[in-house]
Parts: C-alpha cells; sequence; structure tokens
C-alpha cells in the first residue's frame, strides 16, 4: 500500500475497506464463516448440544419411560437445582477463579431458610444464642467488606439478612427465600473479599470455606436431623408444582414474543445502520424454530402427565420460569452492561483491564457475590425438590455437578470464555445422565463414572479446541 | 517549534533503593513525534509508566497544556488525554477490536451497551488511520496477527481525542512489512496534531518518524535533540556512553571544576 493511494482514497472509501462488516452476508457465506470458526477452535456450546443430542437418542432407545411427559416435566425439576447453580459459578470460572464453596454455601443458605420456617422465625432461639451473635458479627463482617469495595448491592442484601434475623419476622415463605438469598450474598462478600483484597488464590479460599460452611450446616441442623419444609405449600411447589395451563401459555407469549420481538429489533436496526449482521433468512430461521419448539414443549407440558388417573399433573414446571429468567437477567448483564464487558475482559487479560481502567478488584469480589447469591436460589429449588433440608445439603456432588454442567456446556476453567446457557446445557446434559442411567437401573457407582467420562471429554474438547485455536 | 503540550519537570522515582529517573526534564510537542531511547535498564519504560499514572513520582512536576497536573493512575491520565500503548501491548485476546477499543470506556446509557454506536466509532477510527489490514472490527484479537494488533492498540489511543501518544516499542516484535505499516500509522498520528512520543531500539525507525530525539542515559536524560541536527552514531554513543562530543551528561572531571 502507497502513500498515494491512501490519500487518493476518500475517507467513505477507506469505510467501506470494511466491507465485510456493512454488508450482510448471504446464508451460504455466514454458514461458511461459522464452519470455519468452528474449524478454528472456536466451538461455542456445540459438542455439548451434540452430546445432548446424542444422549436423549441412546436413553430414548432404551428406556420406554425415558421421553414420557412424566419423566420430562421431572428431568426439569430434577436438573434445575443443579443448573442454577452452575449459572452463578459461570462468573466466577469466567474470570478464571473456582468457588468451591458454592455448594456448601448454598446449603447454609438454605439451613438458615428452613430453620426460620420450622422455628417460627425466631432465629435466635432456632440456632441457640452463640452461634446467632457469631453469625450477626460474620454477616457484620460480611456488610463491612463489601462497602469497603463499594459493592453496595453487597452490603444492602448482606444487611437484609441480618435484618430478617434480627426483626424476627413470622414464618412467611416469601421471606425465607429472601433471608436464603441474602445469607448466600453475605457469604458471597466474605469470599471475595479473601479473593481480591487480601490475595488468597480462589481454591484455597473456596476450600476451606467448602470445609467451614459444611459443619456450620451440621451446627445449624443437628447431627442426623432434617428441617422438613415441605408442609409450606409456596416453599414445597418451587420445584416441585406446575404452573396452570393458562400460565403456561401466557408464559410462552411472554418468553417467545420477548425473543422474537429482541432479536428481530436488533437484527434490523444492526441492518439499517449498515453494522456486521447474520442474514435476515438464517434469524428468522432461528427465531421460529426457537418459537415452534418453545410452543411444541409448552403444548404437551399441558398435557395431563398423571400416571395415576385420578389425579391431574399439568402445566410447565416452576423451575422453567426461574431458569428463564435468571439466564435472561444473566445473559443480558454479561452481553449487554459494562459490567459483564468488564468480567470478560479481566477474564481475558487482568492486565489489560487495569491498564484500561477497570476497577480489577471489584469485578473479581462481585463475581464471588453473584455465585453465592445465585447459588443461593439454586439451593431453595434443591431443598424445595427434596421437601427438606439436612446436613449433606450442598454438600457431596452439588458443586461438583455444576462446575461440571458449566465445563461440559463449554465453559472454559482458563477463563475469559462461556456464556451463561452454557451452564443450562450442561446442566441439562448431567440431569439426563443421572435420570436416564437411574431409569435404566444403574447404580450410583455407574452414574458417577458416566459423569465423570462426560466431564473429563467436555474438558479435553475445550483444552484441544484452545490448542488449535492457538496454532491457526 | 510548537509549544510543549505535555511537560515534565525534575522527574524524580525510586523502587525502594533504586534510583531509577533523576531529574528528568521531558517534553512533548503536538505535531511532533519523540523518540525517546536509551539503553536496556535506562528507564524508559519507567518514565513513559510515570506519564501513564501506572507508577507514581517522587518528586518534580507534570504539565500539561502549561497547567501543573496530578496523575494518580490511568484514569487521571485517559481524562487528560494521554494514552499508552504498551509494549505487551494491553489488549484482551477474548474480546473482539471493538470491544478492545472501548475497554474501560465504553458507550451506552444506565450501563447498557450502546454496541451500534461502538461499532461505528471504531470503524471510523481505523479509517481515519487508513487501516486496511483488518478485515472486520468484530474479528476476536485473539486471531490477529502482531502487526495488526499493534495496529489496534494504537488505533484504541486515537479514539479519544487523546492529545498525546506514548508508543512503548511500537515494532519490536514485528517484521519488515508490519513494521512499515505501524510506522506509517504513527507518522499519521502526529500528522493529525498529536503529541507522539515513541520508545525504540531500532535506531533506523527512530531516524525514520522521529522530529525529536531524547536519551535516557542510567536514568539521567542524556540529551533532548532535533533529530536533523544528530547523526546515527552520535545518537548511538549517547546511548552507550551517556555522551557524544559536546552532547548528552557532561564529563565528571568538567562537572566538579
Amino acid at each position: 500500500m502507497t502513500d498515494t493511494n491512501e490519500k487518493a482514497a476518500p475517507q467513505e472509501g477507506a469505510i467501506s475497506d470494511f466491507g465485510i462488516d456493512t454488508t450482510s452476508r448471504s446464508t451460504t457465506e455466514a454458514l461458511k464463516d461459522y464452519v470455519a470458526k468452528v474449524r478454528g477452535g472456536d466451538l461455542g456450546s456445540l459438542p455439548a448440544l451434540l452430546g445432548l443430542l446424542v444422549l436423549v437418542l441412546f436413553f430414548a432407545t432404551q428406556s420406554d419411560a425415558f421421553l414420557t411427559l412424566a419423566n420430562v416435566a421431572n428431568l426439569f425439576q430434577q436438573g434445575a437445582g443443579i443448573v442454577i447453580i452452575a449459572m452463578g459459578l459461570v462468573f466466577v470460572l469466567l474470570l478464571g477463579e473456582i468457588d468451591l464453596s458454592a455448594g456448601t454455601a448454598s446449603g447454609v443458605a438454605a439451613s438458615m431458610m428452613a430453620l426460620h420456617y420450622v422455628r417460627g422465625g425466631n432465629m435466635m432461639l432456632g440456632m441457640g444464642d452463640t452461634v446467632f451473635y457469631i453469625f450477626l458479627v460474620v454477616i457484620a463482617l460480611a456488610i463491612v467488606a463489601a462497602v469497603l469495595m463499594r459493592i453496595w448491592a453487597g452490603a444492602v442484601l448482606a444487611a437484609g439478612a441480618a435484618a430478617i434475623m434480627l426483626l424476627g419476622v413470622p414464618p412467611n415463605a416469601w421471606v425465607e427465600m429472601l433471608l436464603a438469598v441474602c445469607i448466600g450474598c453475605a457469604i458471597g462478600c466474605l469470599t471475595g473479599f479473601l479473593v481480591s483484597r487480601v490475595g488468597i488464590p480462589s481454591f484455597v479460599v473456596t476450600l476451606a470455606l467448602f470445609l467451614m460452611w459444611g459443619g456450620v450446616i451440621l451446627k445449624l441442623i443437628g447431627q442426623g436431623g432434617t428441617l422438613p419444609i415441605r408442609n409450606d405449600e409456596v416453599l414445597f411447589k418451587v420445584a416441585n408444582g406446575n404452573l396452570s395451563t393458562s400460565l403456561s401459555w401466557a408464559l410462552f407469549i411472554v418468553a417467545a414474543g420477548g425473543y422474537t420481538a429482541v432479536v428481530l429489533s436488533r437484527h434490523f436496526s444492526r441492518l439499517r445502520k449498515g453494522l456486521v449482521a447474520q442474514p435476515t433468512s438464517l434469524v428468522l430461521i432461528k427465531v421460529a424454530a426457537v418459537v415452534v419448539l418453545a410452543a411444541a414443549g409448552t403444548y404437551l407440558l399441558t398435557l395431563n402427565r398423571a400416571p395415576n388417573p385420578t389425579i391431574v399433573i399439568e402445566g410447565v414446571p416452576y423451575v422453567v420460569p426461574i431458569v428463564l429468567v435468571l439466564l435472561t437477567v444473566g445473559t443480558t448483564v454479561l452481553d449487554r452492561t459494562k459490567y459483564g464487558r468488564h468480567v470478560y475482559a479481566v477474564g481475558g487479560n487482568a492486565e489489560a483491564a487495569r491498564r484500561a481502567g477497570v476497577n480489577v478488584p471489584k469485578i473479581r469480589m462481585s463475581v464471588f457475590v453473584i455465585c453465592s447469591t445465585v447459588a443461593a436460589v439454586g439451593s431453595i429449588v434443591l431443598a424445595s425438590k427434596v421437601g427438606s433440608v439436612a446436613p449433606s445439603s450442598g454438600g457431596g456432588n452439588t458443586l461438583l455437578f455444576a462446575v461440571g454442567a458449566a465445563v461440559i456446556g463449554g465453559t472454559s476453567l482458563f477463563g475469559g470464555k462461556g456464556r451463561l446457557r452454557d451452564a443450562v446445557i450442561g446442566g441439562a446434559v448431567i440431569a439426563i445422565i443421572e435420570n436416564g442411567l437411574g431409569l435404566l437401573k444403574q447404580e450410583a457407582a455407574v452414574v458417577s463414572i458416566v459423569t465423570g467420562l462426560v466431564l473429563l471429554l467436555a474438558a479435553s474438547v475445550d483444552a484441544l479446541s484452545r490448542k488449535r485455536a492457538a496454532v491457526s | 517549534m510548537s509549544e510543549p503540550i505535555l511537560e515534565l519537570r525534575g522527574i524524580n522515582k525510586s523502587f525502594g533503593p533504586v534510583h531509577v529517573l533523576h531529574d528528568i526534564d521531558f517534553s512533548v510537542r503536538p505535531g511532533e513525534v519523540t523518540a525517546l531511547v536509551g539503553d536496556n535498564g535506562a528507564g524508559k519504560s519507567t518514565l513513559v509508566k510515570c506519564i501513564a499514572g501506572i507508577h507514581g513520582t517522587d518528586s518534580g512536576e507534570v504539565l500539561f497544556e502549561d497547567q501543573p497536573v496530578n496523575i494518580h493512575g490511568p484514569r487521571d491520565a485517559a481524562a487528560l488525554g494521554i494514552e499508552v500503548v504498551y509494549q505487551d501491548l494491553a489488549l484482551c485476546d477474548n474480546l473482539d477490536i471493538v470491544q478492545n477499543m472501548f475497554l474501560g470506556r465504553e458507550r451506552g446509557k444506565a450501563g447498557l451497551l450502546d454496541e451500534a454506536d461502538m461499532e461505528q466509532a471504531a470503524r471510523k477510527t481505523l479509517a481515519s488511520l487508513s487501516v486496511r489490514t483488518v478485515k472486520s472490527v468484530r474479528t476476536p484479537v485473539s486471531s490477529l496477527s502482531g502487526g495488526q494488533r499493534q495496529t489496534v492498540a494504537i488505533a484504541k489511543s486515537v479514539l479519544w481525542d487523546s492529545k498525546v501518544v506514548l508508543l512503548d516499542e511500537p515494532t519490536a516484535a514485528l517484521g519488515v512489512a508490519q513494521t512499515r505499516q505501524v510506522l506509517d500509522l504513527v507518522r499519521r498520528l502526529a500528522e493529525q496534531g498529536l503529541g507522539v512520543v515513541l520508545i525504540s531500539h531500532n535506531m533506523n525507525d527512530v531516524f525514520e518518524v522521529a522530529d525529536r530525539i531524547a536519551c535516557l542515559y542510567l536514568g539521567r536524560l542524556a540529551a533532548e535533540l532535533p533529530a536533523k541536527d544528530v547523526t546515527h552514531g552520535q545518537v548511538v554513543e549517547l546511548i552507550t556512553a551517556g555522551r557524544s562530543g559536546d552532547l548528552g551528561i557532561a564529563r565528571p572531571e568538567a562537572a566538579t571544576i
């Protein structure tokens, strides 16, 4: 390129050099680009989707019960808890950090919720004086940590936990769920502060907290005890109830209509402004597919699926709108806000983000706050599914399944790469393995081995695609 | 010769017992490329980081457009219109070109991003710099070549109506053709009226684009001269010995008399 050429070219001409941006591509070109992208190592959630398809086909041929309506609805309810915890974890994983304590932290939140319900709102009586005061001190510390880092939402929610504990609000399902979320938030403030301000590696901090919160749950519930919550209609219905038929269709209209409106308005506004855009036909096909699938799903779930003719079970499970709301809010935050952009930037190159003026410690702390808060929501669903909270709540495989769900879906443990829908897809894979092998009367050993193998496969795909991307 | 836009007076900086910068006086003029040269460890990068607000200074004054200013962080420097393109690029591999160019200063209302606005602005900036090697502004940085990355990093610095751009060894890791592109870009920045500081080890690059040459020797400013008044050899002597004939730091015996 010579100087004369540059000077001769008017500015408009220079802009059109980004021709690939300014004109929309044809469908074949778009497909070609996609294939090139996949070959280049950017797989996204493609392997997980393929895996999902293979698993569904496999179990559908092996078990008659697998594709029955009752089982599919059951799958949603079984998988939702893990999926929600995994969505929170995606934020932490995006920074290349890990939160091993999300499981037991969510267990603490669930225990507090159940304790509030069982003890009639008197937390002091429920926890014993010493534990009660220690909890208040810990929450106060969490508030101080959040204020120091200027994470006001975290401080407010943590203060909410203290307020609910101190005020002795009479038992009410909504207050109890709020308490669980507030407790989760307070725990996240502490974890995040220790990682980002004190500077302890997240692995160590959350390993220590994983053990600690496990002990706290045991202390709150007592050895061998359980706190039943199935007698409260609202708490029990979170994971076991269904929307009425009309509300199911209302959900379909809001969700599918909202999706269509957002995708199409964005697409045509990009076209109008001459920005890089998918071909219209492809966008329309995508939207139509989603709407048709959602309509079919809604229709099938509003059919009576009770195995027993004397009762009626129909409607979309409550967990579906819960997951959808979290997914929509979370995806908007990650993709459309400054905060989300900064999360990706810190995960990609923390030093570059710092030099660009991003408050890296604050971002680092905030993801732990989000993770624990969302995990608390997940624990509400998990507790509701079982109908009680036991000392083992949130322990065992809960956290590892959630991390597994995020990774299987395509979230990278190296940070900077991943989306919330990965957690949903990965969570579906894990739920299907557990459910399908259960239907095939396989023992727990086989379930663990298969889940482990799938996770290993997902991690290998991530590592290999990274290698490929580095080579190309 | 125009008035300096950025002027440093008597800057000192120590890291613990190591005195890295001694009474540095340095100025940047709009529309000119000032090359900052010196051997490894002479303090070039430290000086740039002090200007950018990454490091604080121990003493000395910074004048920006004849006003004394205090730069306490990257944001302060950016607010004044001082941009730095670092040796290690400081781009996020997982973000695309637009996202990188607007990192830390995203446009939009109430926390929501205005992608369309940013994309158009990024494209306009790249076009105004006659950057044509980048196919799409939505390409992830991870798939760009070294020269393209450098181009993006430099374009990022001019997006902000910035007045001073500091380039830390922009051509160090580049091939011949890519070096060519980046040097053209550097010249174009000066033509647009920016004050450009170019740190480089490569004398050919320096003589090709620089209007003035400032030479650091062991943390002291040995000389600051118009590029046309010195020869290649003199600059090398200034870099390696701190003086060349009458130029540079006075001989110790001369100083004692």
